[in-house]
């Protein structure tokens, strides 16, 4: 019996592109489906009232929601190729770890460097700088922050690559200065092409920003 | 080789009684080593530089952060007993979205504006923190537990919780018993089990502690 994979995703998410990366590495054929988030649809709505976010992924049928909870639910699913997470259950829980910092700490204060001014801006560049040096340093000498291979924490972080331009323009530094080596791996990544095809291109994410910026009187 | 299991932690913390929870519920042996959060220890601060926080365990010298991340290490590692979480992926996709829910929900920040605020603020809080244990209720139904026949996940990350209603209760003037009543069975239910029974400190203490550690006398 075939699987039926959807998923309910919104192109410049950062969290619906770690989706989308899990199910590329792991060959997963699925159909794609684009959310209006101000126009939210049925089924997104029943398929997850508590939240009626995206990304959301019906397997069969059924949803599951979260992206960290979706990539392991499609790591341990189809678990016969590309390990996402580690097999030890110290490494994993290290990962587990990590991935949590990045969805505690990074969205937020990236969000607050182009949807703020003044004050309250120069306090999230600060913070943004706090928390990549933090990443950074956590990365180390190593190729990946999973180590040899690209895994769980990388996916969880990659996709914000895509929004790198628009920190960098309204934080007014450049990220390649700020942080070589986040630059470096970001690079090493993009030469695997689950993730090359599926980030999308960072003027694109750019516009779409200015627009977002317009809609919401944020200019 | 036997195994050195360490615990750092506070003993109001709801977050340190979800590993004390897993390690009875795994009859681990382990040192219970008490925090003063107001002046962190070496210890903690090496072992948990990026959050500098409780609960932290330490498993033969390594360490391991953030409740629910331990739990799941915990449930990981001593497979052998008990299970934590379920073995069917999409029920653990479940157990795993609802424990986020209650991380997620700011459980525990909603229930802090409830006594840290007055007026219309602590009104307001008042609406989320019942909406929250409302949406909650829904999703426990008829079952016994929120992992189904047996104790899990779910219930582990929420029923720690439970040693602060009274202060939830007293500051928020209003009865968890009349508001959420299928909560109080399910949290009497988990607490007839030794595990949680002896990890959860008594309500009174916690608000004694919580009148002290907010100024709220």
């Amino acid at each position: 019996m075939a699987d039926e994979v959807v998923l309910l995703d919104f192109w410049p998410s950062m969290f619906g592109m770690r989706v989308r990366i899990a199910l590329a590495e792991k060959g997963i054929k699925y159909q794609y489906k684009e959310e209006d988030l101000r126009h939210k649809s049925e089924l997104l709505l029943k398929m997850n009232p508590v939240h009626k976010q995206i990304p959301l992924l019906i397997h069969n049928g059924k949803p599951v929601c979260e992206s960290l909870i979706i990539v392991q639910y499609i790591d341990e699913v189809w678990n016969h190729k590309s390990p996402l997470l580690p097999s030890d259950p110290y490494q994993r829980a290290h990962a587990r770890f990590w991935a949590d910092f990045v969805d505690r700490k990074v969205y937020g204060v990236g969000r607050k460097l182009w949807a703020t001014k003044g004050e309250e801006q120069e306090a999230a560049k600060k913070e943004f700088l706090e928390i990549y040096k933090t990443l950074e340093s956590e990365l180390g000498e190593k190729p990946y922050f999973g180590g040899e291979t690209f895994g769980f924490v990388d996916l969880s972080f990659v996709t914000f690559y895509s929004w790198f331009y628009v920190y960098e323009n309204f934080g007014k530094f450049s990220m390649e200065a700020e942080f070589p080596q986040i630059v470096a791996w970001v690079k090493r990544c993009m030469q695997k092409e689950s993730i090359a095809n599926t980030l999308p291109d960072q003027k694109k994410i750019y516009e779409f920003v200015l627009e977002l910026k317009k809609i919401f009187g944020l200019e | 080789m036997t195994d050195e299991v360490v615990l750092l932690d506070f003993w109001p913390s709801m977050f340190g009684m979800r590993v004390r929870v897993a390690l009875a519920e795994k009859g681990i042996d382990y040192q219970y080593k008490e925090q003063d959060l107001k002046n962190k220890n070496e210890l903690l601060l090496k072992m948990n530089p990026v959050h500098k926080k409780i609960p932290v365990l330490i498993h033969n010298g390594k360490p391991v952060c953030e409740s629910l991340v331990i739990v799941q290490y915990i449930d990981e590692v001593w497979n052998d007993r008990s299970p934590l979480l379920p073995s069917d992926p999409y029920q653990r996709a479940k157990a795993r979205f609802w424990a986020d829910f209650v991380d997620q929900k700011a459980v525990y920040a909603v229930g802090k504006k409830l006594f840290s605020t007055k007026g219309e603020e602590q009104e307001a809080a008042k609406k989320e923190f019942l909406e929250i244990y409302k949406t909650l209720e829904r999703e426990l139904g008829d079952k016994p537990y929120f992992g189904g026949e047996t104790f899990g996940f779910v219930d582990i990350a929420l029923i720690t919780f439970y040693s602060w209603f009274y202060v939830y209760e007293t500051f928020g003037k209003f009865s968890m018993e009349t508001e959420c009543p299928k909560i109080i069975a399910w949290a009497k239910r988990c607490l007839q089990k030794e595990s949680v029974a002896k990890s959860l400190p008594d309500q009174k203490k916690v608000y004694e502690l919580a009148l002290e550690l907010f100024g709220l006398k």
